[in-house]
């Protein structure tokens, strides 16, 4: 059974429909890597599975629990889901440590001395055991997305949700972020990620789905989306991503 | 595009938030009904409630005042949009002064935040007394000795410190990524700070800036000290007649009926403008 399953998801801005209906299942332990050109509709999908976002029609269920259901508690259901932002959106003004104990503390009523235990130890995990105290700007851009993802994790989340995690980042720091996440994945850590990293996801996942135009258009295992494109629209769009990047 | 039709479920969730909404709002009015009414009751039923009534809020008296009340207002708007249009220069000014940069400037930074400091300390009625009395009194020629003039730079000088604090509050809440910016582009200094620095700030301590122009409405009554008459002078003089404290409420009334609409327009004219931030979404 899939952890995370979206059916006939649809999320429209005025008349500017961004998801139409979409289908979706992500198993667990898996990790699905949406691909697509920009205003496809990726992040607007993971911002639907952290509610973030209202969707204006169709489920998605996380664990056989429907989310998008009113009446559910959406401040329970996104303290279960992690998210990274491209922006890496950390507290400018708490120390790295104090962002990730943040919710630890406040949500989930861990003792402060067991949340800063727990904390250092991500911090550890992400190479960052001695920047704990600095404050967040002081902090390279991979820093800072490491820290991101330490935040997300520490929550011990049963979903991780990564919205284009490396585009802000200089090329080399984009290699210490990505061998955190291909960590995380052998963990047996399910994912929903975002990337224009090619390489990454032919490497990392399980499945891509090439989004247009809000529905996926090509869903399959990455040497099957990726190299033998079964849609022109996708051959098309992996044309172009290979002509920007060299990859 | 317009041949989507919500689901049933989705037409389920509407017709549940719509439910929810309207629970809400039903819970609204009956809270409301159920406080106000035993605020009237509670205090409808003290011993002194008819004489209070008779002396605060006799509907009569009021309306007899008000003529004379909204002379004395008509003075405050005048007051008050004239000062408001100097308060804004000087304490832009002085905010600009503060925040220079550059050792030539520090003159400038020194007098700014002493001006500052004196002015946001004095009272404002020492401040209306010393120039409304006391500049007067040295009997110089060719300076104008109209209480109102001198009640008004009173009040502009002493708002000035606040309404600088405030623009300069939101001048360094400016990124200096910005400023990184616009130099970069081969803006000067001043161009930096007229099209990049000053649009952002501006618009980020309008509420506040507001709430001072608020006030500054409000304390536009205390030049009444120098024996012009605005509407609290006219509702004093009005209850001096009888006892009877009506025309002051009808004269705080006038006040809030001043206020509202300037609150409600500046929000309005943000929010259409998206001048308070994204704000999107349900979080």
């Amino acid at each position: 059974m899939s952890l995370l399953s979206l059916r006939g998801v649809r999320k429209a801005y005025g008349e500017n429909v961004v998801l139409d209906g979409l289908d979706l299942d992500v198993a667990a332990g898996e990790c699905v890597v949406l691909i697509g050109a920009s205003g496809s509709g990726k992040s607007t999908l993971l911002r639907c599975v952290n509610l973030l976002e209202t969707v204006d029609d169709g489920v998605i269920e996380l664990a056989g629990a429907d989310i998008t259901d009113p009446r559910v508690d959406a401040d329970r259901v996104r303290s279960g889901i992690g998210i990274v932002f491209q922006a890496y959106n950390l507290f400018p003004h708490l120390t790295v440590l104090d962002n990730i104990t943040l919710a630890p503390i406040r949500v989930h009523r861990v003792p402060r001395d067991a949340a800063r235990a727990r904390a250092l130890e991500m911090l550890e995990r992400v190479g960052l055991a001695d920047k704990a105290s600095a404050k967040p700007d002081e902090l390279s851009g991979g820093q800072q997305q490491r820290a991101a993802i330490a935040r997300a994790m520490v929550n011990s989340p049963q979903l991780m949700l990564l919205d284009e995690v490396t585009s802000a980042l200089d090329p080399e720091l984009v290699g210490e972020v990505l061998d955190l996440l291909r960590e995380l994945k052998s963990e047996g850590m399910t994912m929903l990620v975002c990337t224009h990293e090619m390489a990454f996801a032919r490497e990392v996942a399980d499945q891509v789905c090439f989004l247009h135009h809000g529905r996926p258009l090509e869903i399959g295992p990455p040497a099957q989306v990726l190299d033998d494109p079964r849609e022109d629209r996708t051959r098309e769009f992996l044309r172009r991503v290979s002509g920007t990047t060299g990859r | 595009m317009t041949t989507w039709q919500p689901s049933a479920l989705q037409r389920e969730r509407i017709a549940y938030r719509r439910r929810r909404a309207r629970r809400s709002t039903v819970i609204a009015v009956v809270s409301s009904v159920i406080l106000l009414a035993l605020v009237v009751v509670g205090i409808g039923s003290t011993p002194g409630w008819p004489r209070v009534r008779a002396t605060f809020f006799d509907v009569h008296r009021g309306w007899e005042a008000l003529p004379v009340v909204a002379e004395g207002l008509w003075l405050n708007i005048r007051v008050m949009l004239v000062c408001a249009v100097l308060i804004v220069v000087f304490g832009l000014t002085l905010a600009i002064m503060r925040t220079s940069r550059g050792p030539i400037f520090f003159p400038l930074r020194v007098f700014a935040a002493a001006y500052t400091d004196v002015f946001r300390g004095l009272p404002l009625l020492l401040v209306i007394f010393l120039l409304g009395f006391g500049v007067p009194a040295l009997q110089l020629r060719g300076l104008p000795n109209q209480a109102v003039i001198w009640g008004g730079a009173a009040l502009v000088l002493t708002y000035s410190s606040y309404v600088a604090e405030v623009f300069r509050a939101g001048i360094e809440s400016v990124h200096p990524s910005q400023r990184a910016a616009a130099r970069s582009l081969g803006l000067t200094y001043r161009q930096t700070l007229r099209f990049v620095v000053l649009p952002q700030a501006v618009r980020r301590v309008l509420p506040p800036l507001l709430n001072d122009f608020v006030s500054l409405q409000k304390d536009s009554g205390l030049i009444a000290v120098l024996g012009v008459i605005d509407a609290i002078r006219a509702a004093q003089l009005e209850t001096a007649e009888d006892f009877n404290f009506t025309p002051y409420v009808v004269a705080g009334l006038l006040f809030v009926a001043l206020t509202i609409p300037l609150t409600r327009l500046t929000d309005y004219v943000a929010r259409r403008q998206g001048w308070y931030g994204g704000g999107g979404g349900p979080v």
